[in-house]
């Protein structure tokens, strides 16, 4: 496929990840973008990047350590990850996902108090001890997204920000265009990786693609001294130590949205940045007197089984659709290999997809965001 | 894995806040002269009304120039908020008749959030601000809100304005006529506008020694009366210049040069060359603001429930264009700055590295990224501010960009060749006040909200190793990390 045109719709971590290991590939990339790349949630996100409940978790593991030389910009990235019990039920919950990691021969190591404090001094007596994964690990949200599109750049990609893909155009069984507003990009192979507006923009193409999109918070403090470990999860809260020594984290309750074909009208934060600036002082004690200095919000789309959809259609099938279900930043080195493989390939070269076939969802009932309770509040 | 739904999802948002602890019909935040005087005319017409204001700020604040630009220059008496608290009613009679009225009085309080539904969110029970004193935060709802927060400092970099002894025209004015609370003697203001000339003849009432008025323009910008008064008062002025040089030791700032090369000793100095209305309580909302040259630059646009009074409405119009005349600073800073001049000095950003979008310095440099710059980004879209502070972390720290924020606005439009306006304001965020992890803490959460929380969704399958999907494994796995989930 050198030196044929696809199109990305969607210049999140996803797409300009896709992006970049097509241009890699020599294939002549174009990413469409509504906005400015990474402005949703792949700018707004945790960082992490641990997810071992999927088939991608290996290509995740083997690319993270590397990515900062092959795209040639800083990421951030640190490798491993602590998770750090602070009530009984939690010290069982997460020795249980010890068990878990070690039966799965994924790297850990059960830590108590005195080796949890070595490792995370700001952490506190308080806890009962903590589970030390020395795989996984986080990166720089926004840095890896203006790696990911500088480096797309870099090797001839074309980034086109401030244009909402508005349809498509298609012959022969085949999307032969992308439009937006001002211009038409012809294509022979398009990858739809728009998160929460897969549903409208699929929908376009004649396909079912179902997604709930929801909203999610995170606060930051102003830096703390640099910890040995600084990907500290736990207490029902996620989060990093920035390279800078800030405190980012989330978790808790999320907004169900409903989402129109134009995107989140706002993201806005919410007092919940109290409920989590709770669970940081108690997880990290010792940084209870830093200041909290910002907080904001992210929309992210949940397919309704909580997986990836990555999936290329039989019909258009020249259309690649990636929706990362709300666990797609630490993924996206190894989901855009997958689309680049489905792109080129019409199959992944490195692990099987299968489980993020779209077809699961086959024969779904028409009411499963009701079923889940997925529906924004009337 | 069968999941049985019951049409709740138990991790959402729905019904797990808190309520607000208490409801007036009108909250006013500041309380200076026009928010005393809403606050006042609220309890005339028989509202509940609650008036709020952050001063007296912790010592710890102010040595973060937050919310004004007190470069450092406060004496020891700050420390003591007891004798603050007594100094803001002396300096404001008006605070007692406010509570004769029956206005309920809030000092030391600063509302760092205002919240509503609307767009994105409609999980709030009902529209609450979010406030803080020195021991904890709280939330309380309003009918309608009144903000009158005021105008913050702006500043403009100069070489060596990083160092105790530059502040803002508003940082000297209260710690001058509030708290008698300033610790410099011998004073140069920047500008020649109004704000400039009152901080001269301010400074010289109180005893100071001012030692220069410096304007970048040509000619003097205020008021002809004001500027008759400083010359009578025999401060020297200088126009068509700004601060090229400065020398400083431990204590901060010891001395200027000029462009022209004149030197000038001095302890402080203060920059007055414009003030900047406090929105950020409206943006953080997403409320609407309107650019606003002739009123000092961005101001909020007025909506229902939600008015602005005072220098947060906007500065007085005079005709004057606060936009252009900042902008000739700026211009003129970009002119004798060093490319190794500190912009953000909370994340010690460099001049260089803001316009060359370069990371801060403990991230290596490859070569791809030294080849990249303002230029290049440009050729992707017009500047955003945001994008900016992501890349360069300028504005990022623990001052929350009052003190960078507006300048590198104006740096981005100059160096960009666009009209200031057209670049976006840099977003504020809520908290808009610095708050510590354990006062912005809601400790005494309802149990709905413990009971919701999850680590992300609480969707059982979405976390199963996939190794364990259709094992024993897998139920293992939801019986021990999702009880409760789905039923
Ligand atoms: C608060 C929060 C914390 C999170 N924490 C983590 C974490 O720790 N680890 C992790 O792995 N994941 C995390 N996530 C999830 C992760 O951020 C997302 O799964 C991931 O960023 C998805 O990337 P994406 O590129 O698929 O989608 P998005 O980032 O949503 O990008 C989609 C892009 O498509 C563009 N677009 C949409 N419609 C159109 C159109 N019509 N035309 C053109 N462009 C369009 C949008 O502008 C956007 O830039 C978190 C998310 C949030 C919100």
């Amino acid at each position: 496929m050198s030196g044929s045109e696809v199109v990305i719709v969607g210049g999140g971590v996803t797409g300009l990840s896709a992006g970049w290991w097509l241009a890699r590939s020599g294939v002549k990339v174009t990413v469409l973008d509504k906005f400015i790349v990474g402005w949703e949630a792949s700018g707004r996100n945790g960082g992490g990047a641990s997810h071992y409940s999927s088939p991608l978790f290996d290509e995740e593991q083997r690319l993270w350590p590397q990515m900062d030389e092959l795209l040639g910009y800083p990421t951030e990235h640190q490798k491993g990850r602590i998770l750090i019990a602070m009530t009984e039920r939690q010290w069982d919950q997460y020795r249980f996902i010890a068990e878990r990691h070690t039966r799965l021969n994924h790297p850990v190591e059960v830590l108590d108090v005195k080796q949890v404090q070595d490792a995370v001094p700001l952490a506190g007596d308080n806890c009962f001890g903590g589970v030390h994964y020395k795989f996984g690990g986080h990166a720089n949200p926004q840095r890896t997204v203006q790696a990911y599109a500088w480096a797309l750049q870099d090797l001839g990609g074309k980034i086109i920000q401030h244009s909402p893909v508005t349809g498509f155009e298609t012959a022969g069984g085949k999307v032969t265009a992308v439009k937006t507003a001002n211009a038409t990009y012809g294509c022979d192979a398009v990858v739809v990786a728009a998160g929460p507006q897969i549903p409208q923009l699929m929908a376009q193409l004649g396909v079912d693609v179902p997604l709930a999109a929801a909203r999610a918070e995170m606060i930051i403090t102003e830096p703390a001294p640099m910890m040995p470990l600084g990907g500290v999860d736990g207490h029902k809260i996620y989060g990093r130590q920035t390279l800078r020594g800030n405190l980012a984290y989330g978790g808790g309750p999320h907004e169900w949205l409903d989402v129109d074909a134009t995107g989140p009208a706002a993201r806005p934060s919410t007092p919940l940045a109290r409920n989590l600036a709770k669970r940081l002082a108690e997880l990290l004690p010792k940084a209870a007197h830093l200041n909290v200095i910002r907080s904001w919000a992210g929309v992210i789309e949940n397919s309704p089984d909580g997986r990836p959809i990555i999936d290329r259609l039989t019909s258009p099938d020249n259309v690649v659709v990636a929706s990362m279900s709300s666990v797609g930043f630490g993924l996206s080195p190894a989901s855009g290999h997958a689309i680049r493989d489905l792109v080129i390939d019409g199959a992944c070269s490195f692990t099987n997809i299968d489980l993020l076939k779209l077809s699961r969802f086959d024969g779904l009932e028409k009411d499963w965001r009701e079923k889940r309770g997925w529906m924004p509040i009337a | 894995m069968d999941l049985n739904f019951t049409g709740t999802d138990v991790c959402a948002i729905n019904g797990t806040r808190s309520a607000p602890e208490a409801k007036y019909d009108l909250v006013v935040i500041g309380a200076g002269p026009s928010g005393i005087a809403a606050a006042i005319e609220g309890a005339a017409n028989g509202a509940s009304v609650l008036l709020v204001d952050e001063n007296p700020v912790s010592g710890a604040l102010m040595g973060n120039d937050t919310p004004l630009y007190f470069g450092g220059r406060m004496t020891a008496a700050t420390q003591n908020s007891d004798r603050m608290l007594e100094a803001i009613f002396m300096s404001m009679p008006d605070l007692e008749k406010a509570m004769e009225a029956g206005v309920e009085l809030l000092l030391g309080t600063t509302a760092w959030g205002v919240y509503r539904n609307g767009p994105g969110v409609q999980s709030l029970p009902e529209q609450v601000v979010g406030l803080a004193d020195a021991e904890r935060s709280w939330i309380v709802g309003f009918d309608r809100i009144v903000l009158a927060t005021g105008a913050r400092d702006l500043a403009i970099a100069f070489p060596g304005w990083n160092q105790p002894g530059v502040m803002g025209a508003a940082a000297l004015q209260m710690l001058l006529s509030r708290y008698g609370a300033f610790s410099g003697r011998r004073i140069v203001v920047l500008g020649s506008h109004d704000l400039a000339l009152e901080t001269a003849l301010l400074a010289k009432e109180h005893g100071l020694d001012v030692a220069a008025l410096v304007e970048v323009r040509d000619d003097p910008q205020g008021d002809a009366a004001l500027l008759a008064k400083v010359t009578a008062a025999g401060i020297a002025t200088y126009y068509g210049q700004s601060i090229a040089a400065s020398k400083g030791g431990l204590d901060g700032i010891e001395s200027i040069t000029l462009t022209d090369g004149t030197n000038i000793a001095c302890d402080t100095v203060c920059v007055a060359i414009g003030l900047i209305p406090s929105i950020e309580l409206v943006d953080a909302m997403h409320g609407p603001r309107a650019l606003n040259a002739a009123r000092g630059g961005y101001i909020p646009a007025g909506e229902a429930n939600v008015a602005a009074v005072g220098l947060c409405a906007g500065l007085p119009d005079t005709g004057f264009d606060h936009v252009a005349y900042r902008m000739d600073w700026v211009r003129a800073a970009l002119r004798v700055n060093a490319p190794d001049t500190i912009i953000c000095q909370c994340e010690e950003v460099t001049l260089a590295d803001l316009i060359g979008i370069q990371p801060p310095n403990y991230l290596p440099r490859p070569a791809a990224i030294q080849a990249r710059s303002l230029d290049t980004l440009l050729d992707d879209g017009p500047a955003n501010p945001d994008q900016i502070k992501r890349l360069t972390r300028s504005g990022m720290g623990v001052c929350q960009g009052r003190r960078c924020r507006d300048q590198v606005a104006m740096m981005l439009a100059i160096e960009s060749d666009k009209p200031f306006g057209t670049i976006p304001l840099a977003s504020h965020r809520a908290p808009v006040r610095p708050l510590p992890l354990k006062i912005l803490a809601e400790w005494d959460e309802p149990a709905a909200m413990d009971a919701a929380w999850d680590v992300w969704f609480g969707i059982p399958t979405q976390w199963v190793p996939v190794e364990d999907i259709g094992t024993e494994y897998q139920d293992a796995h939801r019986e021990m990390l999702y009880t409760g989930m789905y039923k």
